[in-house]
């Protein structure tokens, strides 16, 4: 098992807003996270990843075997641990090149590996654009700094490309992208995916699950995962929406 | 492709790392300052009578004056009969070769990086390295005098060229022009001399190293460059002296001259003793640097990275009097702990045509005060003049101040001034997004600084760059998180 989340509880202000998660997570899997707005889809991901402003108040999270919760945010990520941000924060003046040579470089001392050659970063650089369709300038851009949406969230495929992470949380990475966004953001992906990998999908939608296809979707309601099933769960709530869930959920 | 990482790697302690003290014989004078000081130090140098003059003349002018305390700082008494004003490391002659240069000396400047082997020197760097109050070696002298360029100490261009420093010596800046100046043209001991006869290019940086190893004394030194008609020159300046718990006084003076159609380029990179996280110790850095541009399309640009002292007084300024001149100032100071920095330009435009730009970064941490203060001057005469001024200031933390003061005074109409200024902060979100890249807090602190200060940070020369990034992160070092 890759991920292993048990009773995972987490709150934010002394506000409680996972409220006992559950799930695991095997290499080769994508999963899908549905659920309505304010579930607890993107305070899962920012708690997975270490984000200082949650507070994990009760449960555990295995990550290959290590104790998750014990980690600081930058081994979290060493350890192949990805998020891709809802929204991506600017760094003025910070250009790309030197921003993804510092994480590349942090993550292969943590490996052990020596840093990078100056040639051998930028021939990477070169490739793992292409896979987003980001052109050359990229490199000299700063951090965000005057992207369009579209630009930013192909960034952050990007960057996933270079660091070659084992999970990867993608949250909301459709949202305010036209479709020809959402077909590269999503083509990225895939090109990405390989058995040994997986990924956590989170999403309103189900327009980037017929890009990114899902092994099992599950819903977050309330803090709690309250529905999992397979891709066919996706098509019924774009169908039916979340109603039914909160009916049934005795709301 | 400048390779912060590894740079960033490289900087494992916070500790100043050039704090160590020097085991070297040294002659000192007696403490405090009276007239038979200054009479001692001018004849230790063995000066003529017209120099004792200058000096006598600045000494009494500065008995009539105050200490300024106009500037946003907070500067404890300061006892001037408790300091010394000369010391120097014993040597019986001033050495001819390398070879009679104290060993310890060499080890002293080669453990700062300062390679005073010119065989060692690859990046063609001509160096002099001033310890105390006595320039200790000039390297490259002898190649730079087959193109008529004078690079030496003070004290040999006061015995070989008198006639060269007593045209040029208080010109631009006089002794009566502030109170740390009057003291410095009293109490000067060495400092740097470059002359740049007309149509020369210097082909390589000149580059002064001062340290100050003695404990108690002050150190005074004077920085005189003239650039020829038609002559270029880029110099640069380093400082560096051993921690102490008190406080010693740094009070220097630099001029520069650039006739018609020259350009002169001057950088320092100070770091001077800061001080320890008590705010306990540290330099006080009280300078008066001033450049005339004298001919009509000289140009003079000051690049400073400030990241030392416990107190910082200093202006960087241009007397743009030549038509179509240029004046440049562009500076990145860094305040940590308990550093106060006080500083900032004044552009004097007096020819026609003149311009100016000023970009001021200043960085503050911990509980340190960092204030920019700049003058923009248009005289009646100068027509057509332009000014362009920057002012950015990054807040690292909740307990520092940062400060604008820009004053302008404009009589000519038709001036065009622009002024930017903006206040930032390192955002939670950034840290924690370079975070989730792998990119450790301090990495990350880091490679936002250095990004904030890039527009500085590319004008200085290559040698110089690399090092004063470093600078820049190990002066941060500790201050978030």
């Amino acid at each position: 098992m890759m991920l292993e989340i048990k009773n995972l509880h987490a709150s934010i202000n002394g506000k409680e807003i996972l409220k006992g998660i559950n799930l695991s997570v095997k290499e080769g899997e994508v999963h899908a996270i549905m659920g309505p707005n304010g579930s607890g889809k993107s305070t899962l991901s920012s708690v997975l990843v270490g984000n200082p402003a949650f507070t994990v108040t009760e449960g555990e999270v295995t990550f290959n075997g290590k104790n998750l919760l014990e980690l600081s945010a930058e081994d979290r990520s060493r350890e192949g641990l990805f998020l891709s941000f809802q929204y991506p924060v600017e760094i003025p003046g910070v250009s790309m090149v030197n921003f993804m040579r510092a994480a590349v470089n942090a993550h292969r001392q943590y490996k052990g590996l020596p840093a990078v050659s100056a040639t051998d970063f930028l021939k990477m650089m070169r490739e793992k654009r292409a896979i987003v369709e980001l052109d050359n300038k990229l490199a000299s851009r700063s951090v965000n700094e005057g992207f369009s949406g579209g630009e930013k969230k192909r960034n952050e495929i990007f960057q996933m490309a270079m660091l070659e992470p084992k999970l990867s949380i993608l949250d909301e990475t459709d949202s305010g992208l036209d479709i020809d966004a959402l077909r590269i953001v999503a083509n990225g992906v895939n090109k990405l995916k390989t058995p040994e990998n997986a990924a956590i999908v989170i999403t309103h939608y189900q327009r980037l699950l017929d890009y990114i296809k899902p092994d099992v979707v599950h819903v977050l309601y309330k803090g709690r995962i309250v529905k999992t099933a397979g891709p066919e769960l996706a098509l019924e709530l774009e169908e039916k929406g979340y109603d039914w869930i909160k009916r049934e959920m005795g709301d | 492709m400048q390779d912060s990482n590894n740079i960033l790697k490289e900087v494992t302690a916070g500790e100043y790392k050039y704090g160590f003290v020097s085991n070297i014989e040294t002659e000192t004078i007696h403490r405090g300052l009276d007239e038979e000081t200054v009479r001692i130090i001018s004849a230790k140098k063995n000066e003529p009578e017209w120099l004792l003059e200058f000096r006598l003349k600045a000494y009494r002018h500065w008995l009539t004056m105050e200490q300024p305390d106009w500037a946003h700082l907070n500067i404890p008494p300061i006892d001037y009969q408790d300091i010394i004003y000369y010391a120097a490391p014993k040597a019986k002659d001033k050495p001819k070769s390398l070879d009679e240069v104290d060993p310890e000396l060499l080890k002293t400047f080669d453990k700062l990086g300062i390679p005073l082997e010119e065989q060692k020197v690859l990046s063609g760097m001509a160096v002099d390295a001033v310890m105390d109050s006595v320039s200790v070696k000039t390297t490259f002298k002898e190649s730079l005098a087959e193109k008529g360029i004078i690079f030496c100490s003070f004290s040999e261009a006061v015995q070989h060229y008198p006639d060269l420093v007593q045209k040029y010596l208080g010109k631009v800046v006089n002794y009566r022009d502030n109170f740390f100046a009057a003291l410095n043209s009293a109490v000067f001991s060495d400092g740097s001399f470059v002359y740049i006869p007309k149509g020369v290019r210097c082909p390589m940086e000149l580059s002064t190293y001062f340290r100050i190893n003695t404990a108690n004394t002050g150190q005074f030194e004077r920085t005189l460059i003239v650039a020829d008609d038609d002559a270029y020159v880029s110099y640069l300046e380093g400082c560096t002296a051993p921690m102490r718990d008190d406080n010693q006084l740094h009070a220097a003076i630099v001029e520069i001259i650039a006739n018609e159609r020259a350009e002169v380029k001057y950088s320092t990179v100070q770091n001077w003793y800061p001080g320890d996280k008590n705010g306990k110790g540290g330099i006080y850095n009280f300078v008066t640097k001033r450049g005339l541009c004298k001919g009509d399309h000289s140009k003079i640009s000051w690049t400073q990275v400030e990241t030392g002292s416990a107190i910082t007084w200093k202006y960087p300024s241009c007397i743009l009097a030549g038509d179509n001149s240029v004046g440049e100032f562009y500076s990145v100071a860094v305040t940590n702990n308990y550093q106060q920095a006080d500083t900032g330009t004044k552009m004097i435009h007096i020819g026609r045509n003149t311009r100016s730009t000023i970009v001021s970064k200043g960085i503050s941490a911990g509980h340190s005060q960092n204030s920019y203060r700049g003058l923009v001057k248009i005289s009646p005469q100068a027509e057509g003049a332009r000014n362009h001024s920057q002012c950015d200031s990054l807040l690292l933390s909740q307990t520092c101040g940062a400060h604008t003061f820009p004053y302008t005074d404009i009589q000519n109409e038709t001036a065009v001034i622009e002024h930017e200024a903006t206040t930032s902060k390192i955002s939670e979100e950034q840290l924690f997004y370079c975070q989730q890249r792998g990119i450790s807090t301090e990495e990350a602190v880091g490679l936002i600084v250095n990004g904030y200060a890039r527009e500085v940070m590319n004008k200085l020369p290559m040698e110089f760059a690399v090092e004063a990034q470093k600078l820049l992160n190990i002066s941060l070092e500790g201050s978030v998180g």
